[in-house]
């Protein structure tokens, strides 16, 4: 069961226990401060020069533009969304990974077809451990690949009538309510025109079907996949079907954006918002079903988790159906109690705001034991995380209720916005990369838009202290004399080690082995390992647990590698 | 063997060109093959009377892997080999990529091991991609004629085409053996191209000029040789396959700007200037 259709019983003593008055005091706007740079750091500005010193001096320059010494109050401007130096070897993805690995693949009950040649889907099927809890009887394609399996003959003679054939064979085989289509890179080489096979397939198979032009080599990063994910989807899906009449009962209805259920976090999710009586409409896209997301414009409120790759969308589902939307984080205990509350001040219903405060109290009394034990054993640690459009912010909350400073943070694929908050976003220039990537303008729906809130009760609730449609950004929640490099290459990262001597360093795939015979432990971020959930209260005891572990453990330091041995005389 | 590619602007004449001088090398009892790299498939119609012949590509696609030499290879006019490479519908898929494949297949099939004296790539319009270029790349074909005639546009593709050859010359052993010019009876048309040629680092190889013989002979899916050996216009091919035959100037070619292009114009284009 994933969303509450009765209200969970909490005791009536602990609720009307409840300071609503000082609850609604509390500053939920304010940044949190990072935890301050651990005592003997290098000094920031020399190991930044030195960073970049041995590049020739174009590259040298380019990259001193990406590499900022962080002032969370004076928030250096830091540039990224650009080219990928080549040589760097960088960690980013491509177009195709945004689109269809991000932001659309986690939806079960749709098939995903990936027009292509074979290893464009065999080499993306289920890297990403999106996880997902079907309900019996219902559809679930989560665990399947498809392709077109595009050959020589497809590239020269145009594909578009294989293309129809897959679409015809995944319906006449599953009957899903909704097909995806994705291009490839040689789809976009040789033309094919996947939104017309599948307004052709749309018609005749009376399902609907949506492609994509999600081509790899489109944009800098996988962060030009997000934006054409969430354009396809608000065009197709969002707002085609309605919540029936019993659903639209509890006013308390959100949708959850950018949270992919990597190792279960969205149940974990699910499981806090369902506890506080919050009825969870749809998550964008995790362990999600095509009609939830049809039904995601009936919400009163959009929470973005990550902000990078939804943003879009809930912008445009602002404009065309007047809900509104605020950045949460629930990554980190004292991160998902503020997210919480944010929520409960929203609603601004007396009754919610007091059932989140009796929901963070329980589930805070379980973590802290848990979290004081490890802190003992973390506290000061230094740590470094090169992830992502925003887990690299995320993260450092739960590095927070370890006392682990974050020494060096930076992301694979974000905009500006991402590092130093929404409040830059007049100020970027749009560069030819960005502007090849479709930019929707809507307005207001003539029959479905209804302001959530009136302009007046957004003032008001601003206000108090709740920021709605901003986002603050990594800068202003990172410690003065912290490093941030964006798009980091392998010779950065060696070098940020050598001078930080990192306890633990949070990054990929593509890193993880590099970090770990320097002989520091690495956790990735992407896909954590084969561990999970970390999100909420449950996900923060698993990470504390995880995290002592990794650099508590002794592994590193009693093994030899065996390019360090002595030969044998 | 002698590798020979024909590029030009398009509808410039290649194929009709290169069909009528392929009789003429063959009247001369050389064994010539002729590869059409054009999606149309119509670079052999003269040569072999019309007579339609799968292309390789189709073949592939039809036959899947059991494809023999003789599932696409046909004799012509004089014992000729001709060969279509074929490729998409206009409008989709890739025709450059097509090319690649069918050279690459014909190779494997060993369409070059028979004794031939010379293989003829006729190629389709500008090199427009890595695909067209395939027959001069990796020393597929190694000297060039580009057919042209005295219209600024025909001499801008030439010149253009002049580019890959470079690019490719550098590296490999392609060269660039002369300008056919296709006459199209522009003023001073002669001396223009006599011009160019020698600006580009190369000569004009012959003047064909322009006949309706070759007009009649075409809708008699025929060379001209074929179709009237008497005629003046079959002298002029077997005058350009001797010069083929002859030639021993094998040049890097130096690409003109369209500046330099357009003040030769001016100087060679207009016969009425005072």
């Amino acid at each position: 069961m994933k969303k509450p259709e009765e209200m969970p019983a909490l005791p009536v003593k602990a609720l009307a226990a409840i300071d609503l008055e000082a609850v609604g005091a509390l500053d939920l706007s304010c940044p949190d401060p990072g935890l301050a740079m651990p005592m003997g750091s290098p000094e920031p500005n020399q190991l930044v020069r030195n960073l970049v010193q041995n590049y020739p001096p174009r590259l040298l320059r380019k990259r001193s533009r990406h590499i900022k010494v962080n002032d969370p109050i004076e928030v250096p401007k830091i540039e990224a969304n650009s080219r990928t130096s080549p040589g760097i070897i960088t960690q980013r993805g491509c177009c195709y990974a945004g689109c269809k690995g991000v932001v659309l693949g986690p939806i079960t009950d749709i098939v995903h077809i990936v027009h292509g040649p074979v290893g464009c889907s065999y080499y993306a099927w289920m890297t990403r451990r999106n996880q997902a809890d079907v309900p019996e009887g219902d559809q679930n394609f989560l665990n399947y690949a498809f392709t077109t399996d595009m050959t020589e003959n497809e590239i020269i003679f145009g594909g578009e009538k294989k293309l129809a054939k897959a679409i015809q064979e995944a319906y006449d085989l599953f009957h899903p309510k909704a097909i995806a289509v994705f291009s490839t890179c040689p789809v976009g080489l040789i033309g094919d025109d996947v939104h017309a096979v599948a307004r052709q397939m749309k018609a005749e198979l009376g399902i609907n079907i949506f492609g994509f032009s999600c081509e790899g080599y489109k944009g800098v990063s996988q962060s030009a996949g997000h934006h054409i994910a969430n354009n396809g989807l608000f065009t197709n899906v969002v707002g085609t079907e309605e919540l029936p009449p019993e659903l639209k009962v509890n006013p308390w209805r959100v949708n959850l954006l950018g949270e992919y259920n990597i190792g279960g976090d969205a149940f974990e999710m699910e499981r806090i918002l369902a506890r506080c009586g919050i009825q969870l409409v749809s998550t964008f896209s995790g362990n999600a079903q095509y009609s939830e997301l049809a039904r995601s414009a009936d919400a009163n409120l959009n929470l973005v988790q990550c902000h990078r790759s939804i943003n879009y969308m809930a912008e445009m589902m602002e404009s065309k159906f007047g809900i509104p939307w605020m950045k949460v984080n629930f990554i980190g205990a004292q991160a998902t109690a503020k997210a919480m509350r944010k929520i409960a001040r929203y609603f601004g219903d007396p009754e919610l705001i007091a059932r989140v405060e009796v929901v963070i109290a329980q589930e805070l009394a379980e973590v802290e034991p848990v979290r004081n034990a490890i802190r003992a054993r973390t506290n000061g640690r230094p740590v470094m995380l090169y992830v992502g459009g925003s887990r690299a912010h995320h993260y450092q909350s739960l590095f927070a209720d370890l006392g682990m400073p974050v020494v060096a943070a930076g992301y694979e694929f974000a905009h500006r916005d991402d590092y130093e908050g929404s409040v830059v976003l007049d100020s970027i220039t749009i560069d030819a990369d960005s502007r090849a990537i479709e930019e929707l303008t809507i307005g207001p729906d003539p029959e479905r838009f209804a302001p959530r809130k009136t302009e007046a009760e957004i003032a008001e609730l601003e206000a108090g202290g709740l920021k709605m449609a901003t986002y603050e950004g990594m800068m202003p929640e990172m410690t003065k004399g912290s490093v941030v490099v964006d798009d980091i290459s392998h010779a950065e990262l060696e070098q940020l080690i050598e001078a930080y001597k990192p306890a633990l360093v949070c990054s990929g795939i593509k890193d993880k082995y590099v970090i770990e015979k320097m002989g520091i432990p690495c956790k990735q971020l992407h896909n954590y390992d084969y561990g999970g959930p970390y999100a909420g209260f449950k996900g923060a005891i698993n990470f504390y647990t995880e995290i002592d572990r990794m650099v508590n453990a002794q592994v590193w330091r009693l093994v030899t590698p065996p390019w360090a041995a002595k030969k044998p005389a | 063997m002698r590798k020979v590619a024909i590029y030009g602007k398009g509808g410039i004449g290649k194929s009709t060109t290169t069909q009528n001088t392929v009789a003429g090398l063959a009247e001369m009892g050389r064994k010539v093959m002729v590869v059409g790299c054009d999606p149309k498939a119509d670079s052999t119609r003269l040569l072999l009377g019309g007579l339609a012949q799968r292309s390789v590509l189709d073949t592939l696609r039809i036959e899947g892997e059991d494809v023999e030499l003789e599932d696409v290879l046909a004799k012509g006019f004089s014992d000729t080999n001709c060969v279509e490479s074929g490729g998409p519908e206009p409008g989709v898929g890739c025709a450059g990529r097509g090319i690649i494949t069918s050279i690459n297949l014909l190779e494997r099939l060993g369409a070059y091991e028979e004794e031939l004296d010379y293989v003829f790539y006729d190629v389709l319009g500008d090199v427009v991609c890595g695909g067209f270029a395939m027959p001069i790349r990796e020393g597929k074909a190694e000297e060039i004629y580009i057919v042209a005639s005295g219209e600024m546009m025909a001499m801008y593709a030439a010149s253009n085409i002049c580019k890959g050859i470079k690019k490719f010359a550098t590296n490999g052993t392609v060269r660039l053996g002369g300008i056919i010019c296709n006459s199209r009876k522009v003023d001073n048309e002669y001396e223009l191209l006599d011009a160019f040629a020698k600006q580009l680092g190369t000569q004009m190889i012959h003047f064909v000029p322009r006949d309706n013989d070759v007009q009649r002979a075409e809708i008699h899916k025929k060379t001209v040789i074929e179709w009237d050996p008497t005629c003046n216009q079959a002298d002029e091919y077997r005058t350009l396959a001797k010069a083929i035959e002859d030639n021993d100037m094998f040049v890097i070619p130096k690409p003109m700007e369209t500046e330099a292009l357009e003040s030769l114009l001016l100087e060679h284009g207009m016969l009425d200037v005072a």
